[in-house]
């Protein structure tokens, strides 16, 4: 931990060897245990010598701001917050075909999405805020993924994971329908199927279009005004 | 599979049984044994040969003969898994009056077949055979009120047309 | 006795008819149920895909279940009558999307029955060491899944380590990791490249530990023993009238594999078990597969060992591409390959069905030509299609629970439900 860096300080020691016995307290033997000592914020935020013979004196002027640029992140609220969605996007369990098993893949430890914070697959719609749309969508599974789509809450992003829902694949026939039709799609990952390392690339780019696009919504961003699901007698 | 002279014996004793003109057609081919049938009798043939041995119907499918007329065929897949034997047995409907026996549900003429019963559903919802006497006879494949059996030979095909830069303006095509 | 064990002894489930005599009797007594329909999946992490389950409950047992599929038809052998032969091959592995090696089997041995090619030895043993290699993998998938279901969740990593290896191997031999288009009619595309026996000899020394392994996580574990054990069990007469083949037979103690029964591509010089279970319950059709993967290794192996040399595909150029060195000396081979690539090869016209075993039971393949270079009809069929006919009289009766846990071994697959 740098000297000035936030929260608290911690020495080591060497235990022994050449070097041990420290030079805090200068006994030997004594430095066996690690030596921590909270520092209270002001002595954070003014820096100044803390190890010297005066740490009660802080920095003053240009010595001052410089010490603050250095050592404190200062951002806007919204930058942080997507930030922070960004690194931590729940995946929908959302498997069709042959392309969740790659989905599964990437959960699995070759390619694996824990270390990017995506472990957390949620199964309930009102707890995950991106779809991954992994294989084909039939025409009778088109209204139920637009069903699952609609109940997740904003923000929310999908992934089209594979030719089929991207386009229609393989398969140009009457039983399909593109994913565009019926929902807007973020990031389209091709590839029949993508390997895990394909839509792990989709994922991350779709984080990074998180990151610095930090925005309200997706009708916004799609100009999508008016595509909210109608039902009937409503 | 039964040879050739077994495959006529056996067609031979289901007319003796069941009638001269229940058996239209025997096919040795690749050697494989395919016995064609007069589609009313199709219960009886297969009642027929379960006795005879061959008791695992292994599948029931449809082929669509367009345009020779009958149209529809049926197909059982028949296996005697005692002496590893298959037999198939083919019924052709015409297309103006695709009706056909169900096996699936036993009948007063013997005891029925209960693995066709999704597998007849799937013949029903792909070509529109109507099974007589199926217990739950609805589209299995299709969403319920789809119109059309697809996988006949005269259904279209489907699907998007694909995006080129010629046809990408286009009021099916792309945006921009 | 404690007052707990004392309290739990009391409580009876009256079966479901001795409850409706009780209300009709007026017995105040008598809990009146009712009979709840559950609407289960499509979407539902449980349902191994897209099924969606119409389940009737009286409290938490299952009374009926109705299952509703199609939610992934995706129109395969519609598009296969559009497509050249060769064509249809990527298709129709995109069925049973855990199995594809078998899928291509089952077309290609139909389409060669056909045209009455002959596949070359080296070719067979080739298909045979990847369609084992398949069925290890799919069993593994369906291992970590269904254990994942049961709540073992960590099984799921141990497995897909593993999975990942044979998918190397199958990278190594085609270049795709899944729906590899190896397959062709007459023999495989490509002959195995420099370092695939190696690669494959590690991979098959380490298996065996590490099956045990996986059966030391699960075997011992009282909550699986105490969910699989007993629960939903089917003799193999109601199977065998419902068509159920594979696992699931063999599990109710019918031997019936058609490696041994009607072997095909050179499985006669093998030499493996049949693992068969003696109840046909959960835990039954789990060892079975399990045991099943260490067949598999054993054939692996044999075919490993005793792989011959010789081309690998047919030297039959109207059915197969000719090698492309031949293509700068010879005409005919020029001509061929114009022909295949343009038209694709022309099949006599017939109708033929080829069953082969694949991981899930009887894969069989109708193809019908009419003499054109394009089937006019291919229908697989699909093992896991005819084995949910199967659900409903194993769950009846039983807790939700065990119908999650009959779901995971029942194996299902969506792609070649659907199709």
């Amino acid at each position: 931990m740098a000297k000035g860096g936030v929260g608290v300080e911690i020495k080591r020691e060497l235990l022994s060897g050449p070097g041990a016995g420290g030079q805090l307290t200068g006994a030997p033997g004594a430095a066996t245990d690690l030596r921590v000592r909270s520092l209270n914020a002001r002595q954070l935020l003014r820096g100044g010598d803390l190890e010297g013979p005066n740490p009660s004196v802080h920095l003053q002027g240009s010595d001052f701001e410089r010490h603050v640029e250095e050592s404190i992140m200062t951002t806007t609220l919204d930058k942080a917050v997507a930030w922070a969605r960004s690194n931590s996007f729940f995946p929908a369990t959302f498997g069709l075909a042959c392309c969740a098993i790659e989905m599964m893949s990437i959960v699995a430890a070759r390619v694996d999405v824990a270390r990017f914070g995506f472990e957390a697959f949620r199964a309930s719609p009102r707890q995950a805020d991106l779809l991954i749309l992994s294989g084909r969508v039939s025409i009778k599974m088109a209204p139920i993924v637009r069903r699952i789509y609609d109940q997740m809450l904003e923000p929310k992003w999908a992934i089209s994971m594979g030719a089929c829902c991207s386009s229609m694949g393989v398969f140009n026939n009457y039983a399909l329908v593109p994913a565009d039709k019926f929902m807007p799609i973020d990031v389209h990952v091709p590839g029949c199927p993508p390997r895990p390392e394909a839509l792990m690339h989709g994922v991350l780019k779709l984080r990074t279009m998180v990151q610095d696009d930090p925005d309200m919504g997706w009708r916004e961003r799609y100009d999508a005004r008016g595509t909210e699901e109608v039902l009937p007698g409503a | 599979m039964p040879d050739a002279t077994g495959l006529e014996l056996i067609a031979q004793e289901l007319r003796e049984a069941e009638g001269a003109s229940v058996v239209s057609d025997t096919l040795f081919f690749r050697n494989r044994a395919t016995l064609s049938v007069e589609p009313a009798h199709i219960r009886a043939v297969l009642a027929h040969l379960r006795a005879q041995g061959y008791a695992f119907l292994a599948s029931v499918h449809g082929v669509d003969y367009y345009p020779h007329e009958p149209r529809l065929g049926v197909v059982y897949e028949l296996l005697d898994m005692a002496r590893v034997d298959r037999i198939t047995v083919k019924a052709r409907v015409p297309s103006d009056a695709p009706e056909l026996d169900s096996v699936t549900p036993d009948a007063a003429d013997g005891a029925g077949w209960p693995t066709a019963n999704h597998q007849e559903r799937e013949v029903y919802d792909m070509f529109g055979v109507v099974f007589r006497g199926h217990p739950d006879l609805r589209r299995i494949l299709m969403p319920e009120d789809y119109e059309g059996h697809p996988q006949r030979r005269d259904f279209p095909i489907g699907g998007e047309p694909v995006i080129f830069t010629y046809n990408e303006h286009d009021a099916l095509g792309g945006s921009e | 006795m404690s007052e707990y064990r004392r309290r739990e002894q009391s409580i009876t489930l009256a079966p479901f008819e001795e409850q409706l005599e009780g209300q009709r009797g007026g017995g105040q007594d008598e809990p009146t149920q009712e009979l709840l329909t559950l609407n289960f999946g499509p979407h539902h992490p449980a349902t191994h895909g897209v099924l969606r389950l119409l389940v009737t409950l009286q409290g938490e047992i299952v009374r009926d279940v109705k299952p509703i599929i199609g939610y992934v038809h995706t129109g395969i052998e519609k598009t296969a009558e559009d497509k050249s032969y060769w064509k249809v091959i990527p298709v129709i592995e995109r069925m049973d999307y855990l199995s594809y090696y078998f899928n291509a089997m089952a077309f290609c041995g139909a389409v060669e029955t056909l045209l009455e090619v002959e596949v070359p030895k080296r070719a067979q043993y080739l298909r045979v060491i990847h369609l084992e290699l398949n069925r290890i993998m799919s069993h593994l998938v369906w291992l970590g899944t269904s254990a994942l279901d049961l709540g073992a969740i960590s099984m799921f990593w141990y497995c897909f380590r593993e999975r990942e290896k044979i998918l190397d191997l199958f990278e190594m031999s085609s270049g795709q990791r899944m729906h590899t288009r190896y397959f062709q009619v007459g023999g495989v595309i490509e002959d195995i490249p420099r370092g695939f026996t190696e690669k494959l000899q590690g991979f098959l020394k380490d298996m065996p530990g590490r099956i045990d392994q996986y059966g030391a996580l699960l075997n011992g574990n009282e909550i699986v023993l105490h969910r699989l054990r007993g629960t939903c069990p089917l003799d193999a007469e109601t199977l065998l009238s419902l068509g159920v083949t594979g696992p699931l037979l063999r599990a109710a103690g019918n031997p019936w594999d058609l490696r041994k029964a009607a072997p095909y591509c050179s499985y006669e010089d093998f030499d493996f078990k049949i693992p068969v279970g003696t109840h046909g319950d959960n835990y039954d059709r789990y060892a079975c597969r399990l045991a099943e993967m260490y067949e598999s290794v054993k054939i692996v192996q044999q075919a490993l060992d005793g792989l011959p040399e010789g081309p690998h595909i047919t030297e039959d150029r109207k059915v197969a591409l000719p090698p492309r060195h031949e293509l700068a000396t010879s005409m005919e081979a020029l001509i061929h390959h114009f022909k295949l690539v343009t038209e694709g090869m022309r099949v006599p016209p017939g109708e033929v069905y080829f069953p082969i075993e694949s991981p899930r039971g009887e894969l069989g393949c109708f193809v019908r030509s009419d003499g054109s270079s394009k089937p006019a009809r291919v229908h697989m069929r699909d093992p896991s299609f005819v084995n949910l006919q199967a659900t409903s009289p194993m769950v009846k009766g039983a807790y939700i629970a065990d119908m999650i846990a009959t779901l995971a071994m029942l194996d299902p697959i969506l792609g070649g439900i659907d199709r």
